[in-house]
């Protein structure tokens, strides 16, 4: 038996017919192409799937598909306009705020949400507020780095 | 994770009903620790109820006494809502410490505390604080309400609409998390409403209990110096990779302490 689920992606309306065990992210780069929402540990640990549903990041990993009908979701995909990349992203470049990238999407995410929330973040409340999120190669140096670079770059 | 039949209930009555109807039926409210136990195949429940989509399930209300977090609320939200930052501190900083914030987005109390953890953070907050959970049946003081390891008094069915806190003199929560999963390894709240003093411990044991000796100190003393020479027997405590039950003992001591500490 399969579910028709509705929601806004990126600013699209999307639908597929999904099994109700469908996660969000299966949902995300299974059905709808969307590769950039990474799996990395799949217990809601690594923090490497998360995305935003309704303003609010979330660990895709842990969410089903059906649970997110009529939602309007943010991908790392959304952020970028076209290919001028977003201020946090631009941030993560410019600060060497990754190594082999696979956690970065959700790094991004959760930066993205923590600044909306917090538009000024102090170097601790940065680590304080990346405790979801583990990179296992670049360590979190300059990952908070990044984020204070792209808090600033994303109030001026 | 095995395939199940999805509800979405518009009230507490539908889930009920649909509850009843089922053959083996869970509810989902944040499903921060249902959909990681049935993606390990621990749980296969034939149908899963969503209570995500009813109306007027979350939120906090002030009555007469204290605070009422109804069950859907979420754990970012009672940390950051500004009558329990004021009036309860301790129980916004027990919610702003569980998981980390994406988990908090998700996660309920009403969740949390149906399927009682051992290692989780909210069952010392009810029990610390003296609260009562509300049901759709029925109100349960929270020392009649945890009654084992992921057991609580819930008949099948029940539901938590809600959990009253008490407004304490002072209360404080200490954790030592476990750095992956942000679980108390040992979590201790201490509060004192009037001349009583609770002191609630999570994580060390099989589900949360008081230690009633802390507390006569307490009453008498409200200082950690009452309480430093009050060891916390290792018998049955929680042993696994992380922490022995000697060092779950030890830390018991270490964070009530800190815990009084933070309250003066």
């Amino acid at each position: 038996m399969t579910i028709k689920v509705e929601a806004t992606v990126n600013g699209k309306s999307v639908s597929a017919d999904v099994e109700p065990r469908t996660l969000l992210v299966q949902y995300l780069r299974d059905h709808l192409g969307l590769t950039g929402t990474h799996v990395g540990c799949d217990t809601s640990q690594c923090g490497a799937c998360v995305v935003h549903v309704n303003g609010q990041a979330i660990k895709a990993c842990t969410i089903l598909a059906v649970q997110c009908e009529g939602a309007t979701i943010v991908t790392i995909e959304g952020l970028s306009e076209g290919d001028l990349l977003h201020p946090m992203q631009e941030a993560f470049r410019d600060n060497h705020g990754l190594q082999c990238g696979f956690c970065t999407p959700g790094m991004v995410m959760a930066a993205v949400d923590l600044v909306t929330r917090n538009p000024q973040p102090s170097e601790a409340l940065v680590r304080e507020k990346l405790e979801g999120n583990l990179c296992r190669c670049t360590g979190y140096h300059n990952i908070v780095k990044s984020v204070v670079a792209g808090a600033k770059a994303m109030s001026s | 994770m095995y395939n199940f039949n999805y509800h979405r209930a518009a009230s507490f009555e539908d889930a009920q009903s649909i509850f009843n109807k089922s053959v083996d039926p869970v509810y989902l409210a944040g499903g921060m620790t249902l959909l990681p136990t049935m993606k390990q195949r621990l749980a296969n429940p034939s149908d899963v109820i969503d209570l995500g989509n009813i109306a007027n399930v979350s939120g906090v209300d002030q009555t007469n006494g204290g605070i009422f977090v109804k069950a859907m609320t979420t754990h970012a939200a009672v940390a950051a809502n500004s009558e329990v930052v004021k009036r309860i501190p301790g129980l916004a900083s027990v919610a702003g410490l569980i998981g980390d914030p994406h988990v908090r987005n998700r996660g309920t109390l009403g969740g949390s505390i149906a399927n009682n953890d051992p290692a989780a953070d909210y069952p010392a907050a009810l029990v610390g604080l003296g609260a009562t959970i509300k049901t759709t049946s029925r109100e349960i003081a929270a020392d009649n309400f945890f009654t084992g390891m992921f057991e609580t008094v819930l008949e099948s069915g029940e539901l938590i609409v809600g959990v009253d806190f008490p407004i304490p003199d002072v209360a404080a929560y200490m954790k030592f998390p476990n750095p992956a999963s942000r679980y108390a390894i040992v979590g201790v709240v201490v509060a004192r409403i009037g001349e009583k003093v609770r002191v609630a411990v999570t994580g060390a044991g099989p589900s949360v209990f008081r230690i009633s000796e802390m507390e006569t100190a307490l009453q008498k003393n409200f200082s950690p110096s009452a309480i430093s020479d009050i060891s916390v027997a290792a018998d049955g405590l929680n042993n696994d990779i992380h922490a022995g039950p000697d060092y779950r003992a030890h830390l018991v001591q270490v964070m009530a302490n800190r815990a009084v500490s933070a309250c003066n």
